[in-house]
């Protein structure tokens, strides 16, 4: 609904042109557009104010739906706080926004700090085969505990930065910045199987 | 990600620490994208802040004054105080933005060291320096400026200016300024893609003489057709149709400024903004966003004969 949708749009067509594969990546922002994807990117934003616009609707109930009948998504940075069980701010304590709590994972808000802190550098993502990833990181959350299903991608300094469960990635890092379509093939692959 | 056209090698705000760096145009630029398709809202105090993330802002933009005041009491409008601003960063969990003066390079250190998440070099403020904007390169804090065409947009671009907002007339409540700066700015846009799609090189360099900016930066914008940074409205925004017809324009988000916390429905005001600035595409929703605000509630606003004073002039020579 809000912040980076059409370059993850780009990066999404970007991936099926690399898999030599014929599909469509569209905006999805209505409970009918939900039910007619095969996955789905959740793109960074305002967290804050994804929460309102979510609440605003029957979007997010649509959403988790899908998610919890196993449609694959890739959550990005606000994005991986929608799919979350529980969020909060290091000064506000609790923030009460919406979640989808399909990643049963426990998120800290803008974790490395204000935008002066917001930082770039190479992640490894062993479990998917992706290294030396050009990793974003915009006001960054991060990870700070995972259920024990939830398997850990990569870290920086301690900070756990990406997870999995199942076809669901959450990262904290931006990958529609990088230029580099892996996640977004990887969300493709898991759609197709 | 729009590609980093314009981008330096010698940006003094780039900093290296082990494996990681900061203040690359890619994070500067990508903190811009994290606000498209969303409102930032002037504000003045910890109250208003509140109000607007409740609403739905994505970010807040502090001030000593709203424009409209600044345009009523006249003197210099200078930076907000280093404590108002820290009061409203420890108020809200969204970005906080603040203005600095045109070309006054220790405000914006200023605003730096207080860790605001950008800073705009605003045409509201009274100009410290006409001839010459901030070197941006030199801050890891991302800028964003203001501009009235392509070529205004592209010099600030070349400066180091992470995102563009098209500037209105401050403190009006009058949409006539934006609508007239986005349209032209379009048309600018426009030109360069022709002269682009004709392969005319030597064409290509007048018009970067013309605009008085590198070949580069031109032909990169070119043949993107639209700006290389994200590109917000601003300036005389009052209402939900106001907002959304800017966004029909291909504006990336928008900018209110006294529109909202001069009006006297200010909470309703700015959740209605925000509404039809998401939902721009879907003609129901605005009519309902628009039904949120009552039009006697507006602010009484200024038509373009009865203003002295034209703040959209400040600095756009340089």
């Amino acid at each position: 609904m809000q912040g980076d949708v059409e370059e993850n749009l780009g990066a999404a067509r970007q991936a099926l042109a690399e898999m030599n594969m014929s599909g469509e990546a569209v905006r999805v922002n209505t409970p009918s557009a939900v039910s007619a994807v095969d996955a789905i990117i959740i793109p960074g934003g305002e967290s804050t104010t994804i929460g309102r616009l979510s609440m605003a609707g029957d979007t997010l109930a649509a959403l988790r739906e899908r998610l919890n009948s196993g449609m694959p998504a890739l959550g990005i940075c606000a994005g991986l706080i929608l799919l979350s069980s529980q969020v909060y701010d290091r000064r506000m304590g609790a923030t009460g926004q919406p979640l989808l709590g399909v990643l049963d994972v426990r998120l800290e808000r803008n974790s490395f700090g204000r935008q002066r802190r917001s930082f770039e550098m190479d992640i490894d993502m062993e479990p998917l085969g992706i290294t030396g990833f050009r990793g974003v990181f915009i006001r960054a959350p991060s990870v700070t505990a995972v259920s024990p299903e939830v398997e850990v991608l990569a870290s920086v300094d301690g900070r756990i930065v990406a997870v999995r469960r199942g076809g669901i990635v959450g990262t904290s890092f931006h990958p529609e910045m990088s230029g580099n379509a892996a996640l977004h093939r990887n969300l493709v692959d898991a759609a197709r199987r | 990600m729009i590609p980093l056209a314009g981008d330096r090698r010698d940006a003094g705000g780039v900093v290296q620490e082990g494996d990681s760096v900061r203040g690359t145009a890619r994070v500067k630029r990508g903190f811009a994208h994290m606000l498209k398709g969303g409102v930032v809202m002037d504000v003045t105090n910890a109250e208003q802040a509140r109000i607007a993330e409740e609403a739905g802002a994505v970010s807040v933009m502090v001030l000593d004054k709203l424009p409209s005041d600044v345009r009523k009491a006249g003197g210099v409008a200078r930076t907000a105080g280093v404590g108002a601003v820290r009061e409203i960063m420890e108020s809200v969990t969204i970005p906080v933005m603040a203005k600095c003066r045109i070309g006054h390079v220790y405000e914006a250190q200023v605003l730096a060291e207080t860790d605001v998440d950008m800073i705009d070099e605003s045409e509201v403020l009274t100009p410290a320096d006409e001839a010459r904007h901030i070197w941006k390169w030199d801050f890891t804090t991302p800028f964003v400026n203001g501009a009235r065409s392509l070529p205004e947009a592209l010099r600030r671009i070349e400066e180091g200016a992470s995102m563009i907002r098209t500037k209105g007339e401050p403190g009006t409540g009058n949409v006539a300024e934006a609508i007239t700066h986005i349209k032209k700015l379009n048309d600018g846009l426009r030109l360069a893609r022709a002269i682009y799609d004709s392969e005319d090189r030597q064409e290509m360099m007048r018009l970067a003489r013309e605009y008085r900016v590198s070949f580069d930066i031109i032909e990169k914008t070119a043949r993107l057709g639209r700006l290389p940074v994200v590109n917000f409205a601003a300036g005389g925004i009052a209402t939900p149709a106001d907002a959304a017809y800017l966004m029909s324009l291909g504006c990336d988000g928008i900018f209110v400024g006294s529109g909202i916390f001069k009006s006297e429905d200010a909470a309703n005001r700015a959740r209605a903004v925000v509404l039809a600035t998401t939902f721009w595409d879907q003609p129901d929703r605005v009519r309902e966003a628009q039904e949120m605000i009552d039009e006697r509630m507006s602010m009484p606003g200024l038509d373009a004969a009865s203003m002295e004073l034209r703040m959209q002039e400040r600095g756009a020579a340089s």
